[in-house]
């Protein structure tokens, strides 16, 4: 049990259509999510991955609760935090944090750099706020003068790295990263990458990285979860995955990636 | 009115020009009992309808003129802006107050809180404003009390609504989630959060919100709805104005130069510090 991290079963979620509202009487439901069950070990670099549409965003606001499912289980560390309220959430928010994928949405433009990284440590009472923060910006590679400026006047890559400072700097023991080098251009994709991986490695974080990009996650992750419309078609280690895919699905995402050498051997 | 990255980024001109006028009347309403040249209510007969002091036949004691009972117009401007401003600051503060908090819920909130502001703001729109408030008058009975009330009652809904859409798309951006991810309370990320967003908003509005209670007041006093008849303020000014303008325009004129200076001084000063606060643009 201890070397679990999130045990998730049979979990479903359904947003309302309001496109399909009748006039009178509640809209028709949508089932985003249909029946997921994984486990998450503790240390574990897990990939999300599916097309757009496939639920994996849902599924990573639903492992930290900023939506509540419909039913089935999320245990947290051995606490059931299903249907838990704000109020009983709000000590455990601590342990549980996220990486954004647009960090200029993310990033709240009226506050300097310092402040967003601040504001969460100050909220969780935790002590030597000034000391965490210029931590969390060199554990980043950010400059710590870095504190004092806005979101807008950085760089896109700089940005994401201030978003990663803002959850590792309350040292948490899980993190979801939601597509966060999509927005990124390569170089930069690269250098939040290593910096990702050097976290998880000094941290000893576990974290659960969304994508839909399969070479990105084939770099990062140690084991890969394939969502396809709102059901797991595949779970398995990396290198077992890209070896031998068994679902269709990941046969095709597979032969989606462009390659750099197409005579690849495990095409 | 978001999307200003187009504009040139001087602070200057606007500003100053702006805030100048606004500093120039505020002094004036303050020290209007020591710098007016007369008593705004002394009626002098024999100097009737005198004209302004470049024009033939002026005396200079009476600098813009006097109107047909020979009360000197400068002195009535001065106190009259008194009035206005003190109905600008008041009712421009509480209208901001009461609509910027109802938009606040009804955006962030959602749901109830929501329907039910909407709803009543589209209620609110449907009276037409000037007979509404004409009517509030009627029933309140004149005076300065009546004249802010009047105002706040019917103007807030434009608060709330622009609000409302402002904090609408603010509660969309993910720094609101993330605030959620780290255990902010409701109420918190309102105000923490999203309220600092929305803030150059509000005072955009608010320095506009001023502009249109002057005018509002000066509607009031012209339809002799605002306080006692021959208390100085610029609607009842321009009211007088109004019947002799043939034979002594500068009546009419002069108060309604202040007016207009006022009114597009409180937009502008807005806009201008709209932009000057706004670290994205700054």
């Amino acid at each position: 049990m201890s070397d679990v991290i999130y045990d998730v079963k049979d979990l479903r979620l359904s947003f309302p259509d309001m496109s399909r509202k009748p006039i009178l009487g509640p809209a028709p439901r949508i089932e985003i999510l249909k029946g997921l069950t994984f486990q998450i070990p503790k240390g574990e670099v897990l990939g999300i991955v599916g097309g757009s549409g496939s639920g994996k965003s849902t599924l990573g606001r639903a492992l930290i609760r900023l939506i509540e499912p419909d039913s089935g289980q999320i245990d947290f560390e051995g606490t059931d935090i299903t249907h838990m309220g704000e109020d009983d959430l709000r000590p455990l928010r601590r342990r549980f944090q996220m990486i954004f994928q647009d960090p200029l949405s993310s990033l709240n433009p009226r506050r300097r750099v310092g402040g967003i990284i601040a504001g969460p440590l100050r909220l969780q009472g935790l002590e030597g706020i000034d000391a965490r923060v210029n931590e969390a910006l060199d554990m980043v590679g950010l400059p710590r003068s870095f504190a004092s400026r806005y979101p807008h006047e950085l760089s896109g890559g700089q940005r994401q790295r201030v978003g990663i400072a803002r959850a590792i700097a309350l040292r948490p023991d899980f993190i979801l990263a939601d597509e966060i080098v999509s927005g990124l251009d390569v170089s930069s994709q690269a250098q939040v990458l290593n910096l990702l991986e050097e976290l998880v490695r000094e941290l000893g974080l576990t974290l659960a990285f969304i994508s839909h990009d399969l070479s990105v996650i084939r770099r990062l992750c140690s084991r890969i979860l394939v969502l396809y419309q709102g059901e797991i078609v595949e779970n398995a280690a990396t290198a077992d995955l890209f070896a031998a895919p068994t679902a269709p699905y990941t046969q095709e995402l597979l032969s989606a990636i462009p390659l750099p050498d197409p005579d690849q051997v495990w095409v | 009115m978001r999307d200003t990255r187009g504009h040139t980024r001087k602070p200057g001109l606007r500003l100053w020009l702006s805030g100048g006028w606004i500093t120039v009347l505020v002094l004036a309403a303050l020290l209007a009992p020591w710098i007016s040249p007369h008593d705004p209510l002394a009626q002098d007969l024999f100097a009737g309808r005198m004209p302004p002091f470049w024009q033939a036949g002026a005396d200079p004691n009476y600098l813009l003129g006097t109107d047909s009972l020979g009360r000197d117009v400068l002195s009535r401007i001065l106190h009259g802006a008194r009035l206005a401003l003190t109905v600008a600051l008041i009712a421009g503060v509480l209208t901001c107050l009461i609509g910027a908090t109802l938009g606040l819920i009804a955006g962030y909130y959602g749901g109830w809180a929501d329907l039910v502001i909407s709803r009543l703001v589209d209620i609110w729109m449907a009276f037409p404003p000037v007979l509404f408030a004409i009517l509030l008058i009627a029933v309140l009975g004149t005076g300065m009390t009546s004249i802010i009330i009047a105002i706040v009652v019917i103007d807030w809904t434009r608060f709330a609504r622009v609000i409302r859409a402002e904090a609408m798309s603010q509660s969309k951006m993910d720094y609101v989630a993330s605030a959620q991810v780290v255990g902010r309370s409701r109420l918190g990320t309102a105000l923490t959060e999203i309220l600092p967003n929305v803030l150059p908003t509000i005072v955009a509005l608010l320095t506009l919100e001023m502009g249109i209670a002057v005018i509002v007041e000066a509607i009031l006093s012209f339809v002799n709805l605002s306080i006692s008849t021959d208390a100085p303020t610029w609607g009842g000014m321009i009211a007088e104005g109004r019947t002799s303008v043939h034979q002594a325009w500068w009546v009419l004129v002069f108060p309604l130069v202040a007016l207009f200076l006022t009114v597009l001084s409180f937009s502008q000063l807005g806009e201008g510090l709209k932009d000057h606060f706004d670290p994205v643009l700054r």
